[in-house]
C-alpha cells in the first residue's frame, strides 16, 4: 500500500509528465488559456490514461512481451511480438477514446458537452501513448501498480495544465514585451514551473 | 503555392515548433546533445514526408469518418520501420532516444500536416510539405541541441569545444542547461528572438 502511494506521489510530482518528460506539450500550451477549459481537458486526460494503461498492461503481458504467449502452449514460449507494441498501443488508445466518447455521450451528456472537442483530441496526446510506453519500459509487476501509475501520470498532467492556465489568466493584465507575448512567455513560464517542481525530487513516503 | 514556398515557409513564417505549436514534446526531450537531435530530426522528416505522400495518394478513397485511425496506422507503420532501422544501425542513439521514437506516432506535426495539407493536396506537393515541415522542425532541434550541448557540457557532437585551459582557470559548465526546464526557457528565448525580427508573427491579443 505504501509502495503504491509512493508510486502515485512520485508520478504526480517528481516524474511529472509535463515538467520532467515534456509529454502532451502541444495541447498543454494550446489549451491553457483559461482555467475552465483546462480543468475539462485535465479530467478527460486523467480518465483516458487511467483506462488505457491497464488495458495496455494486459496486452503487453499476455500478448506482446517475449514469452508472454506461453499461456497458449509451449510452442509459443519464444514468440516475441514487442515490435508490434506501437501499433497495438495506439490502436487501443484510439479505440478507447472512441468508446469513452460514446459512453460519456450516452450516460453523462453534461460532461460530454463540457469536454467538447477535447475528448477526440486526446487520441493524439503524447502523454497517453507516453504513459503506455513508460509502463512497458519500467515493467510494472501487477495490474494494480500499472493502474496507479496511470492515474498518477494523468493527475500530474491535469495539475500542471491547471496551474499554467491560472498563471496565464493573471498575466493578461501585465505589460509583456510584444514578441514574447503568448507562446514565448508560456514556454518560459513552463520552464520556471519545471524548476520549481524539481524541488520535489527525492521525496519518499 | 509554389513548390519552393512549400519547402521554405516552414523554416520561418510557418515553423512547426515556434509558430504552429506542433511537435514540442519530442523537440525538448532529445536536445541535450546534438547527435540524438540530428537523428530525431531526420527520422521525423522521413516519416512526415512519406506519410504525407501515402495519405495524399489515398485522399480520395479514405472515408472521412475513419480517417484518423487510417492516418495513425500509416504513421505507426512508418515509425516501426524507422525504429527498426535505428536499432540496426545506430543502436546507442536509439537507446538514448528511448520512447521518443515511438512517440513520433503522436507527434502533432504528423497529424497536423496530414489533416491540414495532405488530405487536400496532390501527392508531390504533400511530399514537399512534409520535407519542409520536417526541416523546420529539425532546424529548431539542431539550434536547441547546439546551445544546450555547448553550454551544458562544453562539447559539440561529443567533441570537446571549450579548451581545457578555460576549465583550469575556473570556467564551469552550466549544469542547468542539461536539465529539462532550460530546454523550455531556451525555446521561449528562440521564439522571442524570432518574433523580434519577424514582427508579423506577434500575438495580437
Amino acid at each position: 500500500m505504501e509502495n503504491l502511494l509512493d508510486l502515485f506521489i512520485r508520478n504526480v510530482f517528481t516524474e511529472n509528465m509535463i515538467f520532467a518528460y515534456f509529454l502532451g506539450m502541444c495541447s498543454y500550451l494550446a489549451v491553457s488559456k483559461t482555467v475552465k477549459t483546462s480543468i475539462g481537458l485535465g479530467i478527460a486526460v486523467i480518465f483516458v490514461i487511467t483506462v488505457t494503461v491497464p488495458v495496455n498492461w494486459i496486452l503487453e503481458n499476455y500478448l506482446l512481451k517475449s514469452g508472454a504467449l506461453s499461456w497458449l502452449g509451449s510452442r509459443f514460449e519464444n514468440v516475441d511480438l514487442s515490435f508490434l507494441s506501437f501499433l497495438l498501443f495506439i490502436a487501443v488508445i484510439a479505440a478507447m477514446v472512441q468508446l469513452i466518447e460514446m459512453v460519456v455521450e450516452k450516460s453523462a451528456p453534461a460532461l460530454y458537452n463540457a469536454l467538447g472537442i477535447f475528448l477526440p483530441l486526446i487520441a493524439v496526446n503524447c502523454a497517453v501513448l507516453g504513459a503506455a510506453l513508460f509502463m512497458q519500459e519500467r515493467e510494472y509487476g501487477t495490474i494494480v501498480e500499472a493502474t496507479v501509475y496511470g492515474f498518477g501520470a494523468g493527475f500530474g498532467w491535469a495539475l500542471a495544465i491547471i496551474v499554467l492556465a491560472a498563471i496565464r489568466e493573471k498575466l493578461k493584465y501585465s505589460n509583456v514585451p510584444a514578441p514574447l507575448r503568448g507562446l514565448g512567455l508560456a514556454f518560459i513560464l513552463t520552464g520556471l514551473l519545471a524548476i520549481a517542481f524539481m524541488g520535489f525530487s527525492g521525496i519518499k513516503i | 503555392m509554389k513548390n519552393y514556398q512549400l519547402l521554405l515557409n516552414p523554416l520561418n513564417d510557418e515553423n512547426p515548433i515556434t509558430v504552429q505549436v506542433l511537435g514540442i514534446c519530442s523537440a525538448l526531450a532529445v536536445t541535450v546533445q546534438m547527435k540524438p537531435a540530428i537523428v530525431m530530426a531526420l527520422s521525423v522528416t522521413v516519416v512526415t514526408a512519406f506519410s504525407n505522400l501515402i495519405i495524399s495518394m489515398g485522399r480520395n478513397t479514405i472515408p472521412p469518418r475513419i480517417r484518423i485511425i487510417i492516418q495513425l496506422v500509416v504513421v505507426a507503420f512508418l515509425v516501426i520501420v524507422v525504429d527498426q532501422v535505428l536499432k540496426a544501425y545506430v543502436y546507442d542513439v536509439s537507446k538514448k532516444l528511448s520512447v521518443f521514437v515511438g512517440l513520433i506516432i503522436t507527434n502533432c506535426i504528423l497529424m497536423g500536416r496530414l489533416e491540414a495539407f495532405a488530405m487536400s493536396n496532390k501527392p508531390f506537393e504533400s511530399f514537399l510539405d512534409g520535407i519542409g515541415n520536417g526541416a523546420g522542425y529539425g532546424l529548431i532541434l539542431i539550434a536547441l541541441g547546439t546551445i544546450r550541448e555547448l553550454l551544458g557540457s562544453g562539447s559539440l557532437m561529443g567533441y570537446q569545444i571549450i579548451p581545457q585551459a578555460f576549465y583550469e582557470s575556473g570556467y564551469q559548465d552550466n549544469g542547468m542547461m542539461i536539465l529539462p526546464p532550460m530546454a523550455l526557457i531556451t525555446v521561449g528565448i528562440i521564439i522571442w528572438i524570432q518574433r523580434g525580427y519577424n514582427r508579423k508573427l506577434i500575438d495580437k491579443s
